[in-house]
């Protein structure tokens, strides 16, 4: 259309009459608000927890740490039968989590085609939906016997001179969690990681191609040391999931508070405990103690959290190449 | 997300051999007959289609790429002269989709022949990319040996020697000698786009393709690149591409000038020396290309 004689002359009168802008910072102000929330939140959580276990942390003392005597009755609390559940069982999900989740991952991103990787990847991430507590069902009814019967028998027959075997093979117990556990972390970690695979550029694969690398040749030159700390992240949020993980473990991890190296022993989390004595914590104290556990575990997820995503954000956003040099 | 396929090329029409413009003993360019380090050997294209999906973009491309000469694909945006380059190492199939017909002859043997292996193929043939591509979390060192660690070489030795010769070649030896064990991704461009190429010579190839190897770079550093390339023609045949007019005439020995077609896919329209090509075109494209008439 070409331009009438007079036309700018009129668009710009009209441009410049003067419109209303008090809606600015209604807007400015509203969504302002909204972001405060999250952060008074988060803040406020901190510091009720915080305050509401200084009883317990006073009482207790750094046995709380070191100790392993849960005794509410006599008023002893100690978490560390706690603690090392909740390590031992996370950790050995994480590492069994990254080895799958990875894999999945260098298959989702670089040798599926398109119509295989979508819905595999759609998969991956609903084990994700699914409810804790029906893999808490699915881990007490079906993965425990199951476990009992064709894996903890057999291995106790054979290996049970090695610590990691040895004990009652029930099904209830460590094994069962770390399993349940594992498919839990198992999408966090895949997903993430193939986010941050997609993410290396193609030209780190080209630079090993062109110098005659082989499929798996380029993907271990070219692509998985670019994603390195990528995918440390994201085995760094699933453990952050593991960690937190309550309603599954607590069904089939056998919640007694015993600290062994075997699959088999029965163990207690953080997060079960919690979630098994709430209802029972009667004093002050006893309340505060459960407290001050809810206040560990909340500082260590977070901070494992922030690790997570400041290694995450260097692979995906980081500008130069420089900033994957761990 | 990036599948890595590997086409398989064995559905490809096989070119009678005399039907390439055969070039062997043509006489070497003025700047190459200088100094002959290495006989480097001829890539013939011949008949050469290139595919994305059913979408052709590059028609019918027959040339042939003299040893020891620096041969220039020039053309304007979008007349595949990426696509091309990337067909001679059969780098284009790689890409999702993408297919090649006709013929490239490395040496006279057919690199897209049934049973051969595209690896080994990238072994022979070398390539530096428009972006430097340093592997960023490797050294100075572990990049440039890079290719022959692949191979699974390991004696120290050797390469500490090849790091060393390659980096020479490469012009980036006296600015790297102290930092060897620095990261790659430290570097500045230019530095970055020399040690691709170190890279690149480093496995002894016997052609290196650069893809628009200085268009990222400042005008120093493309200066840096166009000394090198002279240099190298002693021991390697080189196909460049370029989307600079000026940079062609300096290099190249022989111009092959693509356009596209009313298809929209890339053909050649002239091949012929670069002095040729710059002078004295035959076609009326290939002169108003040249002289800035379009493009």
């Amino acid at each position: 259309m070409s331009v009438v004689p007079g036309q700018p002359d009129r668009i710009r009168t009209l441009l410049s009459r003067h419109r209303p802008r008090y809606g600015e910072p209604i807007f400015r102000g509203l969504v302002g608000l909204a972001s405060l929330t999250v952060v008074a939140l988060i803040a406020g959580l901190i510091l009720v927890i915080a305050q509401q276990s200084l009883t317990g942390i006073a009482h207790n003392g750094l046995a709380f740490l070191g100790g392993s005597d849960w005794d509410p009755v006599h008023q002893v609390f100690q978490a560390l039968p706690f603690i090392y559940g909740t390590v031992f069982t996370a950790g050995t999900a994480l590492v069994l989590a990254m080895l799958i989740g990875v894999g999945v991952a260098i298959f989702l991103v670089d040798l599926a085609p398109a119509w295989l990787a979508r819905p595999v990847g759609l998969m991956v991430e609903m084990l994700a939906a699914i409810p804790s507590v029906v893999y808490g069902l699915w881990g007490i009814f079906v993965l425990a016997p199951w476990l009992r019967d064709f894996v903890e028998v057999p291995l106790h027959d054979t290996l049970g001179f090695l610590p990691f075997f040895s004990g009652n093979p029930i099904g209830i117990g460590n094994l069962a969690a770390v399993v349940v556990l594992t498919i839990m972390v198992l999408p966090t970690v895949a997903v993430v990681s193939r986010d941050v695979l997609a993410a290396v550029p193609i030209s780190q694969r080209e630079a090993a191609l062109a110098l005659g690398a082989t499929r798996w040749e380029t993907i271990r030159i070219g692509v998985l040391p670019y994603a390195r700390s990528g995918i440390v992240g994201a085995g760094i949020l699933g453990l952050a999931r593991g960690v937190g993980e309550t309603m599954a473990v607590t069904m089939v991890i056998g919640n007694a508070p015993v600290i062994s190296l075997s699959l088999f022993s029965q163990g207690y989390t953080m997060a079960s405990v919690i979630a098994n004595e709430f209802s029972e914590a009667t004093t002050n104290l006893y309340r505060s103690s459960l407290l001050e556990i809810g206040l560990l575990l909340l500082m260590v997820t977070l901070l494992i959290n922030a690790v997570a995503r400041l290694l995450i954000w260097r692979v995906a956003y980081g500008s130069t190449s420089r900033s994957v040099l761990a | 997300m990036t599948a890595m396929t590997d086409g398989s090329s064995s559905s490809l029409p096989a070119v009678a051999p005399d039907a390439l413009p055969l070039s062997r003993g043509l006489p070497l360019g003025e700047r190459a007959s200088a100094a002959l380090e290495h006989p480097a050997v001829q890539v013939e294209v011949g008949s050469l289609h290139a595919y994305y999906g059913r979408h052709r973009v590059l028609r019918d491309v027959t040339f042939t790429a003299r040893p020891n000469a620096v041969t220039a694909i020039i053309g304007p945006s979008g007349c595949g002269k990426s696509t091309l380059i990337r067909c001679l190492n059969r780098m284009h199939e790689v890409t999702p989709g993408a297919r090649v017909e006709g013929e490239v002859r490395l040496d006279g043997s057919s690199i897209y022949a049934p049973g051969i292996d595209p690896v080994v193929i990238r072994q022979r043939i070398g390539m530096v990319f428009q972006r430097p591509n340093p592997f960023p979390t490797m050294s100075i060192f572990d990049n440039v040996v890079a290719g022959l660690k692949l191979a699974g070489i390991r004696d120290r030795q050797l390469l500490d020697e090849v790091a060393e010769r390659s980096l020479q070649r490469a012009a980036l030896w006296d600015e790297v000698r102290d930092k060897l064990k620095s990261p790659g991704g430290a570097l500045s461009g230019g530095q970055q786009q020399r040690l691709c190429i170190a890279r690149a010579i480093a496995v002894e190839p016997e052609v290196i393709l650069m893809d628009e190897p200085a268009s990222a770079l400042d005008p120093i550093s493309t200066l840096k690149i166009e000394e090198l390339m002279d240099s190298l023609r002693a021991s390697y045949t080189i196909v460049i591409v370029t989307h600079n007019m000026q940079q062609a005439s300096r290099v190249s020995d022989q111009t092959a000038f693509l356009t596209v077609g009313d298809d929209g896919a890339g053909y050649l329209v002239e091949f012929d020396d670069t002095a040729t090509i710059f002078t004295n075109p035959r076609q009326r494209l290939t002169e108003d290309y040249i002289s800035g008439r379009f493009g």
